[in-house]
């Protein structure tokens, strides 16, 4: 039986290495397509941004510009004034992009997104709190919004932290500090007078308009360092989706990996809100439309990180110049997002797949 | 011998006997507990009124005494919408819990804070309206519209509304609604600066009239969320088994449903958002009298009014003689506790 | 490691790779095991059989290095498992886990090949020897076919198949796995537990399984090792072992033992209340 058994076996496997790497080469495929298609539209959106404007610009001349052969009054436009805008809203996309889907897939739980389990308004204290009772403007907010944000989510882990962490626990946990930290900021509001509270306002939305070349350094700074480290846990998450126990078994150190995760998912959030204030809904909806996308399973970490960028400068762009009023960039990923996942919520729904 | 249990199964059984007999003790206590807070919320305040005044004030009115004026017209109002607004919120909070097998559920979840304030913003910025009566309704009919819209996405589908798409249905439309809010409220200052009063939840400056404006949705909410308790039950062990047993699942879902609107929407609309008291209440109900929602909804009924009113009274008292708003106080005292909870796992099975 | 075929099965397994010394093994403080010292032999298949509660699965988790020891040790190739760096372990030892969950939407071939966790580095990411490891995988199993399905649309015994695949993908020499027949009807069960005996006979791979039923577990077993209450109540061949006696004390069971038709190994028939013949058709 050996001989006859061996001999099957490897006959078999001469079959099935070929079936296994087509498979897996169309999954990479549609992944790779989905992403360059994102690309794309982030291209062009990125250009209607530098080209649309009370200065509207042709785009020969914009391209020209870019290069560095534009006149001075084109050049100031693109490169100070416009160009920070776009990047700063790419990155912040991205970050927020990429820490919505970490934070979705480790906690296994798609309510899971730094905006609802307090890790945005814990930012969102801290800069109202810079605001309405220290005084502070620009980068200080920022900073005051980064130690906020990282604040609330080492008290919602130290809290949540029990022989082990959690995922219903840790959402849990963020949603009663969340409450608490609006609750706070709600008061601050009523006790300032109206043009602080409008400035606080302001800021409380998700807003680009304080980008800056200044501003967007740091940011561009702390991307290159976190983004890489993001992607590097890859592999790790799509382990750890398949519970702890079979985590552990395949060899991956599971409270040290879930450790790093979550804590680069949290800067991620803090240094996004740092830079834009919290914007909404970029989080909560870039991991599911990234999943929805490329049809996969795992946490789709580029492909959210890309859809995340892309929802941001569109609705900026769309905040901007195709409304009748500006409006920040927070309130139309709010009124943007939300309708699309409804959306996506009924089309899942009747094909009786939702939940 | 043949061990068929596991010790930790051992052990929980003979805490669910003991409390299987708690019910009408907690009951009573709590109910005391309520009246001794009213008494407390009338006499409390800026001014404090000494508690044989209190007690004239309700049996032999004398409005040419101050500190009775002050309990009858202003606090006495006061303390009747704490109560109601309490009550309605403790069993909202543990209807919508039951209905959504999730302790997480919130009955601000459907929506209901995001449409009461668009709705009231509109009706600030463009009908003029200035008044707390006045807001009342507009209120209303945001958080119903809300509330519709959300439970309507939610249940399409085989399954129905399942916690999980009650939750993201109820947070898309929240974020939705409180875009257009926020753009409302950008662009014109004069509304922002009334509004964000009205968005801190306060028991302060309401009068009967706005009680008695919302009294009926809250009677009818209230009494169909009590006769619900059996079918909430029978919800809780799974949809399968529910409809096994014979209970129309689709109709209770429903009816809480609108019970929640009713009670929750009212609440908001008197009040203002207040946050935490359904999340928090029902747990603490839970801890007292275990998991028969025949049992947890009138407990929720008694224990809301003793949070809100308490935290009514210590908001009077801190910032003397200014007053911290009911739904900060609520929040600051609710949050910790519903951490500890959480901590504590008292939030197995619901 | 790939594809070893048939492999010299030595009359008594002298050597041993796995083993427990003095373990004890608690949640919260009571004990679940309790100053265990088993070895399991290699290239076997071992079964571990008991009541509910005896602390079966937990002592398959802390051999697996999954629950840390209160005290005692467990020992893999003489190190402690405890001790030597988790991936290590991974490509030596694999643990099946009870009812596993699959996340929404995943492929066969995707879940398959994240077994191949532990021969992977930061940098080497996926290659030949991971395909390959893959579809033998999934041919062992029976599964490649299935290869771009998705597993939440498959019956109870093809997600098991899938599941074992996934384990045979880390390509270790020790295979535990907890209950994987529980929740399979009987074809199933026999097929699982066929495909676990190929393994061992064509690969070696030592194999130790906690299993509910008893017949099966009885005959299925090389080496069977039997809990109550967090001790062991007996081990050795089930011929040896098994006993009226035996499973009145493991099980608090009155039964008869006789030997089953098709495979000579010990079956247990139950005495209950009722549907007893003639006391005297029982020896």
């Amino acid at each position: 039986m050996t001989a006859y058994a061996s001999t099957r076996l490897a006959a078999r496997s001469r079959t099935g290495a070929p079936t296994v790497r087509r498979v897996r080469r169309h999954a990479r495929t549609r992944s790779t397509t989905v992403c360059l298609g994102l690309v794309v539209a982030l291209v062009v959106v990125a250009g209607a941004g530098l080209t649309l404007g009370d200065y509207p610009l042709p785009l020969g001349q914009l391209v020209a510009t870019l290069a560095g052969h534009g006149s001075t009054a084109s050049s100031f436009i693109v490169l100070d004034l416009r160009l920070p805008r776009v990047l700063t809203g790419l990155l912040v996309g991205v970050c927020f992009g990429l820490s919505g889907t970490m934070f979705q897939n480790l906690l296994r739980n798609p309510l899971a997104s730094p905006d609802i389990i307090g890790i945005s308004y814990g930012a969102s204290a801290g800069g109202v709190l810079a605001i309405l009772l220290l005084g502070w403007t620009g980068m200080a907010v920022s900073g005051a919004a980064l130690s906020g944000a990282l604040v609330s989510a080492g008290l919602i882990y130290a809290l949540a932290w029990r022989g082990g962490l959690s995922g219903y626990r840790f959402v849990l946990v963020g949603v009663g500090v969340s409450a608490l930290m609006l609750a706070v900021v709600e008061y601050l509001m009523t006790r300032a007078d109206v043009y602080e509270a409008s400035a606080a306002l302001v800021w409380l939305t998700g807003s680009l308009n304080g980008s800056s070349t200044t501003q967007l350094h740091p940011l561009a700074v702390a991307c290159l360092v976190l983004v890489p480290l993001t992607l590097l846990t890859g592999r790790a998450l799509l382990v750890l989706q398949l519970g702890d126990d079979v985590a552990a078994s395949v060899g991956l150190r599971v409270e040290v990996a879930r450790l790093a995760a979550i804590a680069l998912a949290v800067l991620l959030a803090a240094v996004a809100t740092a830079a834009a204030g919290p914007v909404g809904f970029v989080a909560f909806v870039a991991g599911p439309v990234a999943r929805r996308l490329t049809r996969g399973s795992g946490p789709s970490l580029v492909p959210a990180a890309l859809v995340g960028a892309l929802v941001v400068v569109l609705s900026d762009v769309l905040g901007q110049h195709l409304l009748p009023v500006e409006l920040p960039v927070g309130v139309v990923t709010a009124a943007v997002g939300a309708p699309y996942l409804l959306f996506l919520l009924v089309r899942s729904n009747r094909a009786g797949v939702g939940g | 011998m043949v061990l068929t249990t596991t010790p930790t199964a051992a052990r929980r059984a003979p805490e669910q006997a003991s409390l299987r007999g708690r019910i009408t003790p907690v009951l009573l206590l709590a109910a005391g507990a309520v009246v001794l807070l009213s008494l407390a919320s009338l006499a409390i305040g800026a001014r404090s009124v000494p508690l044989s005044t209190v007690l004239q004030a309700l049996t032999q009115y004398d409005p040419s005494d101050t500190d009775q004026l002050v309990v009858i017209t202003s606090r006495l109002p006061r303390t009747v919408l704490g109560l109601l607004v309490g009550a309605a919120l403790g069993l909202a909070g543990c209807a919508m819990q039951g209905v959504t097998r999730n302790p997480l559920a919130d009955p601000g979840i459907l929506g209901v804070n995001g449409g009461a304030s668009l709705a009231i913003v509109l009706g600030i910025s463009v009908f003029g309206v200035t008044t707390t009566a006045g807001y009342v309704w507009f209120a209303f009919a945001g958080a119903a519209v809300a509330s519709v819209l959300v439970y309507s996405v939610a249940a399409l589908g085989r399954e129905g509304a399942t916690p999980v798409k009650l939750a993201l249905a109820g947070a898309a439309l929240t974020a939705f609604f409180g875009a257009f809010t926020t753009a409302l409220l950008l662009g014109d200052r004069q509304t922002f600066d009334q509004f964000r009063f009205w968005q801190v939840g306060s028991l302060n400056g309401r009068d009967l009239g706005v009680t008695a404006s919302v009294l009926p949705s809250l009677l009818v909410g209230g009494l169909l969320a009590l006769v619900l308790g059996r079918g909430l039950n029978t919800l809780a062990l799974g949809d399968d088994v529910a409809r096994g047993l014979g209970a129309r699942v689709g109709l209770i879902r429903a009816g809480t449903a609108v019970a929640v609107v009713l009670l929750c929407g009212s609440a908001t609309a008197a009040a203002g958002p207040v946050g935490f008291v359904g999340l928090t209440i029902p747990h603490v109900a839970r801890a007292l009298v275990g998991t028969d929602y025949r049992r947890l909804l009138p407990t929720s009924m008694l224990l809301g009014p003793i949070l809100l009113l308490a935290a009514d009274v210590v908001g009077r008292v801190i910032a003397r003689p200014a007053e911290v708003q009911v739904a900060i106080v609520t929040a600051l005292l609710g949050a910790p506790v519903f951490v500890v909870l959480v901590r504590r796992h008292r939030l197995a099975g619901l | 490691m790939s594809g070893r075929s048939s492999v010299e099965r030595r009359d008594e397994g002298t050597s041993h790779r796995l083993e427990t010394q003095g373990l004890v093994l608690s949640y919260g403080d009571l004990p679940v095991v309790d100053d265990l010292s088993v070895t399991i032999p290699d290239g076997r298949i071992t079964v571990i059989v008991g009541a509910n509660g005896c602390g079966k699965s937990t002592l398959l988790r802390g051999m697996a290095r999954l629950v840390n020891p209160v005290r005692g040790a467990v020992l893999l190739d003489g190190r402690s498992v405890h001790h030597t760096p988790s991936k290590e372990v991974a490509r030596v030892l694999g643990l099946l886990p009870q009812a596993p969950v699959a996340p929404e939407g995943i492929t066969v071939t995707d879940l398959v090949g994240r077994g191949r966790y532990p021969h992977q580095g930061w940098f080497r990411t996926w290659g030949t020897a991971d395909d390959e490891a893959v579809a033998q995988a999934l041919a062992a199993t029976g599964t490649t076919d299935l290869a771009d399905r998705r597993i939440e649309d498959m019956s109870g015994g093809q997600r098991q198949r899938v599941w074992i695949a996934m384990a045979l993908a880390q390509e270790t020499d020790l295979l535990l796995l907890d209950e994987p027949t529980t929740y399979l009807d009987l074809a199933h069960q026999i097929d699982v537990l066929d495909l676990l005996t190929d393994l061992n006979r064509q690969r070696g791979t030592t194999v130790v399984v906690v299993m509910h039923d008893l017949n099966l577990a009885c005959r299925y077993a090389d080496h069977m090792i039997a809990m109550a209450a967090g001790a062991v109540a007996a081990q050795g061949r089930p011929s040896d072992v098994v006993t009226a006696e035996l499973v009145q004390q493991v099980f608090g069971l009155e039964s008869m033992v006789v030997a089953d038709p098709v495979s000579g190994t010990p079956t247990v028939v139950p005495i209950g209340r009722h549907h007893c013949a003639e006391p005297a058709s029982r020896h």
